[in-house]
């Protein structure tokens, strides 16, 4: 009897202890962010000083009553019209990405799913592949339309194909509809690219994900879509939790689940959507920042969807500078930089954390 | 009920049992594909007719034929090689596949699960990439290498307190995977763009040019592989009561579970080392041969192999037909193919 009490009490030491943590623990990692950001925009063709980042990012507003010399005004627009926004987006990308990445993961019980299980890269590659193969050379705003348009049709598709049969959507249906239709589109993408060599040549960076060249123009007409997914996420991370308990738990517990199903699904859409759309397909975050995020905050989707985002936004920022400084001055796509310092992290993980 | 009737063989080193229907499935199999071959032979731009055809192979073409040399020509040097090659690769890869899924009792596993495709792409786009005109007797060797290394490197990651657990075999898996994949886009993402497309080329998997010697060093090792897959196959049915019944039953599980791997990861490795990463083949073969004999790996094995065999066959056919004089490159096909049957599996909701 008393171990059992003891292991009780154990548990709740435990439980306490994890939740103290756990509000201190977003503020860390939100500084942490923050740093990241500031190193991020320090770095560059010209490396500019912390503090000039600093006060351009405040003073954008007010840039016309400002007495500034020369360079330093160059400076100022450097700051605001390249390197912030294109931080912006990666944070807004790593994000979304993560969030999208646990919902799918928290929805499907699936520890490999991610954003990309939905055939939303695929179709979102295939969209502008097929841009570039019928209109020539579209601007990257261009691409980033056919991108969330593509990527809005195929996870519609994938649900519709994966809800009709007998019995209705079952994570397992749907996961297998996303294979299916990502390994047909992406035959139909590398029948064109074969094909099309200039094709070819203009898309293969995009296809690799990447943040080089997004600026303002891009991020305005996303934004909305994806603030309205990572809110989403947060409003309905206490069904979520409930939903990975399983469906006949969370029925027992009296939830509408087919209800709920749809909303996450909608919201992972817009998330994974918006993120193609602004830096083309970027994998492996969406897969391993949730780990990491169940790995500090527990099974507590209230949680870990928080910590997903602040640790998909800083890792993706991470990424994006090594990308840039790795090879100067050319720069690797930073999808695939992610991959590279993602992995080894992962394969540790995956040995501490998986006995069986 | 059904009444099953099996075919034993006993001998003192080995016993098999097999359903009765399997081997006039594989007849019928043989058949088709005969059929397909001669019908792939005589299609393209130089028209044969099949009595032409068949007449050449056998030999019987009287030599006063006036295209008697092209015919010869035609038959055995350009057609012939790549349709062997294709049943060769469609044969190793079904194999692979339902070996594969028998070991990690996951219908969707396919013979790439183990990093095979993604080591075999990054050797062969590096060699694409960097060396022009890579030869055609190196490539596959270094890219059999490179499937093999991959994997061998997987399953150490995995290996932890004297085993290698499926799902942390599969998640380190994933993760090598992308890291080799990451290198993989990094050439294709800076090499010169001839030479890119030639890459992706033979990432989707092709049999484009294919000559005798990759015939040869197919057979040469399909000869030892397949027999040994099809002499293991009892250890698969006995792995699939689940690992403690199957020690009950006397069996060494971690280290049948090894030998088993090994035989899946080389016949993978061997046929993407000659035409690229053709997928599905692997995944699709095997599905419907469990519907045609049912569970049995012993009959499950050698008619997925055929069906895997005869399904490219019939793929390369497609993908020379569909858009020539221009041509589809085969893994192409077989995901156009394999994409709406899995979607019909989906409607029926067999597999829900």
């Amino acid at each position: 009897m008393t171990t059992h009490a003891q292991s009780i009490s154990q548990n709740k030491t435990r439980i306490l202890g994890s939740r103290f943590w756990l509000l201190p623990g977003v503020f860390i990692l939100s500084g942490i962010l923050v740093a990241c950001v500031l190193w991020s925009i320090t770095l560059g063709a010209a490396d500019i000083a912390p503090q000039t980042v600093f006060d351009a990012i405040i003073q954008s507003n007010n840039m016309d009553n400002l007495q500034l010399d020369s360079q330093t005004r160059f400076q100022y627009l450097v700051i605001q019209t390249v390197r912030f926004p294109r931080v912006l987006i990666g944070i807004v990308v790593g994000m979304a990405l993560a969030v999208a990445g646990a919902i799918m993961q928290g929805l499907t019980r699936n520890p490999l799913a991610d954003s990309g299980i939905l055939g939303i890269n695929a179709g979102a590659s295939f969209a502008v592949v097929l841009a570039v193969f019928v209109l020539g050379t579209p601007s990257l705003s261009t691409y980033a339309y056919f991108a969330f348009v593509g990527a809005g049709v195929s996870a519609v598709l994938v649900y519709m194909l994966g809800s009709m049969g007998r019995g209705g959507a079952t994570p397992l249906r749907l996961t297998l509809a996303g294979v299916i239709l990502t390994a047909f589109l992406s035959s139909f993408t590398t029948a064109i690219l074969i094909n099309d060599q200039q094709a070819l040549d203009k898309i293969r960076f995009w296809t690799a994900g990447s943040l080089a060249g997004r600026d303002m123009s891009i991020f305005i007409p996303v934004s909305p879509y994806v603030a309205v997914g990572l809110i989403g996420a947060l409003l309905i991370s206490r069904q979520i939790t409930t939903i990975s308990l399983g469906d006949d738990v969370a029925k027992g517990l009296g939830q509408n689940t087919a209800w709920i199903k749809g909303v996450a699904a909608i919201i992972v859409v817009l998330l994974a959507g918006g993120a193609v759309a602004l830096a083309g397909p970027i994998g492996f975050v969406g897969l391993v920042v949730p780990h990491i995020a169940r790995f500090i905050a527990g099974a507590d989707y209230r949680w870990i969807i928080p910590y997903a985002m602040l640790i998909g936004g800083i890792l993706l920022t991470v990424a994006d500078v090594l990308a840039r400084i790795v090879i100067r001055p050319q720069e690797v796509p930073v999808g695939l930089m992610m991959a590279l310092c993602g992995a080894p992290f992962f394969i540790w993980l995956a040995r501490m954390r998986v006995r069986r | 009920m059904i009444k099953q009737t099996w075919i034993t063989i006993r001998t003192p080193l080995f016993s098999y049992k097999l359903d009765k229907r399997a081997p006039w499935i594989a007849l019928l199999l043989l058949l088709f594909m005969g059929i397909v071959l001669v019908a792939s032979i005589s299609y393209g731009e130089y028209h044969i007719t099949p009595t032409e055809v068949l007449q050449t192979m056998l030999g019987t073409l009287p030599q006063d034929h006036p295209q008697y040399r092209q015919f010869h020509l035609v038959v055995f040097s350009f057609r012939l090689p790549r349709i062997w090659v294709a049943f060769w690769v469609g044969m190793a890869l079904a194999t692979s596949g339902a070996i594969m899924q028998g070991i990690t009792r996951n219908p969707l596993a396919d013979p790439f699960l183990l990093g095979v495709s993604g080591g075999a792409g990054l050797v062969a786009v590096a060699l694409i990439v960097w060396i022009k005109d890579v030869s055609t007797t190196v490539l596959p060797i270094a890219t059999f290498i490179g499937a093999l290394l991959t994997a061998f490197m997987i399953y150490i990651f995995a290996w932890k307190n004297g085993g290698s657990a499926p799902l942390r075999l599969i998640l380190i898996g994933v993760a090598i995977e992308s890291v080799v994949g990451a290198f993989t886009h990094i050439m294709l993402v800076f090499g010169n763009i001839n030479q890119v497309q030639q890459a992706y080329v033979w990432l989707t998997g092709s049999v484009y040019g294919r000559t005798w010697a990759h015939v040869h060093t197919l057979v040469g090792w399909l000869m030892v592989l397949l027999p040994m897959a099809f002499l293991c196959a009892n250890w698969l049915n006995m792995l699939n009561l689940g690992d403690d019944t199957a020690k009950g039953l006397g069996m060494r599980v971690e280290r049948q579970r090894v030998i088993l791997l090994v035989i899946s990861v080389a016949l993978a490795a061997v046929a993407v080392a000659v035409s690229g990463t053709i997928g599905f083949v692997g995944l699709i073969a095997p599905h419907i041969a469990r519907r045609v004999v049912g569970a049995s790996h012993q009959a499950l094995l050698p008619i997925s192999a055929l069906f895997g065999g005869a399904l490219l066959v019939l793929a390369d056919l497609i993908g020379r037909w569909v858009i020539s004089p221009s041509e589809l490159p085969i893994g192409i096909v077989t995901a156009m193919i394999g994409a709406p049957y899995f979607l019909y599996l989906l409607y029926r909701g067999r597999n829900g």
